[in-house]
């Protein structure tokens, strides 16, 4: 993890629903100087029907990215969980099924050895050290009370996704306590918020998003923090309550804390966020 | 290992680790969709188990299911109920009309047809042709409007460059229409 350069895969969401986090995170790394280089003519990787549909074609969408990356010489650095998990099984299938190792190829069309890795922007600035994060922090979050929310692919399944605990991860909460927010423990860390199902069950939906806006609201916090295009867009449109709470990915308050002017993407949100990060900025 | 059980028109329970499964029901447990689902988990695999296969394809479940992927997370046994899910969604998939029909599979289809056309997922003409062939024109309609008003729908389509490669995979694994 010492590498200081990624090839980076947005994915669909970047210039649509999931924009906040793409122009947040790109702002964070400019500032830690890490390079994150953008796969030229990247494609979607087929979450969340790909898997379900077929297995040749969905392994053949991932992989064409993976070997996109590869001729960068670089590991990926993957900004949704979704697509995250799907490279990293792309990856894994490659290394430990003969037949798709010798069959890929020749549907990408593009050499592949599957040599570099998969990462999610999470586990990268998860990672950072203590004392890189200080200087760059110039207006700490003290008294945001937050909590973090992980969803589902960033720690499940554990063998793939592999960089925290699937029932208590940490990484997050410790990123942002290190920013100087009040970051709470609470019940709904890893319960799924049913986005692959928004437009297909929506009631079952709404019941999931509201258990965990409760699970928010019992323990005080005044926003809920996620890695999830998917789940940002899902928590932020399928809350049911009065004073709905707004969802910030992890990236936007590093980006508040480092002193990154932050009216392009906050003002996006379809919930208000103002109101509670206002004094930050 | 979900490639040998493509040429099969049952899945084999080895691949799953099925055979390994005892029935705790730690993954009917965890299930976010369970309170919905005609079988829970446990029974998917048992009743794979036992062959009855048309009797799951017929049934609503596997389309309820998230892939949130708790249940193989939990269960002790390591049992890949995910992958079996989708096994059987790509078999329902290939059998049509003699399996449960929900909107999931159009979901799927048009999903992918995005794919094939743009490279990239085209959400205005996904979510318009989805909800035009399920005719659910007001449920969302608020919502749509809220999303292209923050510009978080677009108009236009994703532009791709290299949309022949990504068509030409489609061509390779038999996927042309």
């Amino acid at each position: 993890m010492e590498q200081l350069k990624y090839a980076y895969y947005p994915g669909c969401t970047r210039e649509t629903t999931g924009l906040e986090y793409d122009a947040s995170l790109r702002e964070v790394f400019r500032v830690l100087e890490i390079d994150l280089q953008e796969i030229p003519g990247w494609n979607c990787c087929g979450a969340s029907s790909g898997h379900a549909t077929d297995y040749w074609l969905s392994h053949g969408l991932a992989g064409r990215n993976l070997a996109l990356a590869e001729k960068m010489n670089m590991d990926i650095a993957v900004a949704c969980p979704a697509c995250f998990l799907r490279l990293k099984s792309t990856l894994h299938e490659f290394k430990y099924n003969p037949v798709l190792s010798q069959e890929l190829p020749d549907i990408i069309n593009i050499p592949y050895s599957g040599r570099y890795g998969v990462h999610h922007i999470l586990e990268i600035l998860g990672s950072l050290q203590e004392d890189v994060l200080k200087t760059k922090v110039k207006r700490p979050l003290s008294g945001l009370r937050v909590v973090a929310y992980y969803g589902c692919y960033l720690i499940r399944p554990p063998e793939l996704t592999g960089f925290d605990d699937p029932e208590n991860p940490q990484i997050m909460d410790n990123l942002l306590e290190k920013l100087g927010a009040d970051v709470s423990d609470w019940r709904g860390k890893v319960s799924c918020c049913g986005g692959s199902q928004s437009f297909t069950l929506r009631n079952e939906v709404i019941r999931l998003v509201s258990s965990i806006t409760e699970a928010a609201r019992e323990v005080e916090a005044a926003a809920i923090v996620t890695a999830c295009p998917l789940c940002q867009v899902n928590l932020e449109t399928r809350q049911n309550i009065k004073e709905p709470i707004p969802i910030f990915y992890f990236t936007e308050l590093m980006g508040i804390a480092f002193g990154i002017p932050s009216g392009n993407w906050l003002r996006r949100h379809l919930i208000n966020p103002y109101r509670v990060i206002s004094k930050y900025i | 290992m979900t490639l040998i059980t493509l040429h099969l028109n049952e899945p084999d329970i080895k691949l799953y680790k099925l055979d390994r499964c005892y029935q705790c029901k730690a993954c009917s447990a965890g299930c976010p969709f369970a309170n919905v689902m005609d079988y829970l988990p446990h029974q998917i695999v048992r009743k794979t188990q036992l062959g009855l296969i048309d009797e799951i394809l017929k049934s609503r479940s596997i389309w309820y299911c998230a892939s949130c992927e708790t249940c193989y997370t939990r269960c002790p046994q390591g049992v890949d109920i995910p992958g079996l899910i989708d096994f059987l969604k790509i078999l329902a998939w290939r059998k049509g009309k003699e399996t449960k029909q929900t909107g999931h599979l159009l979901f799927n289809r048009i999903f992918m047809d995005e794919i094939r056309r743009w490279g990239r997922q085209y959400e205005m003409s996904f979510l318009l042709r989805f909800k035009f062939t399920m005719r659910d024109f007001w449920g969302d309609l608020k919502l749509g409007i809220r999303l292209i008003l923050k510009r978080k729908l677009s108009f236009l389509p994703p532009a791709n460059s290299s949309i022949g490669e990504i068509r030409n995979i489609f061509r390779r694994t038999g996927w042309n229409n």
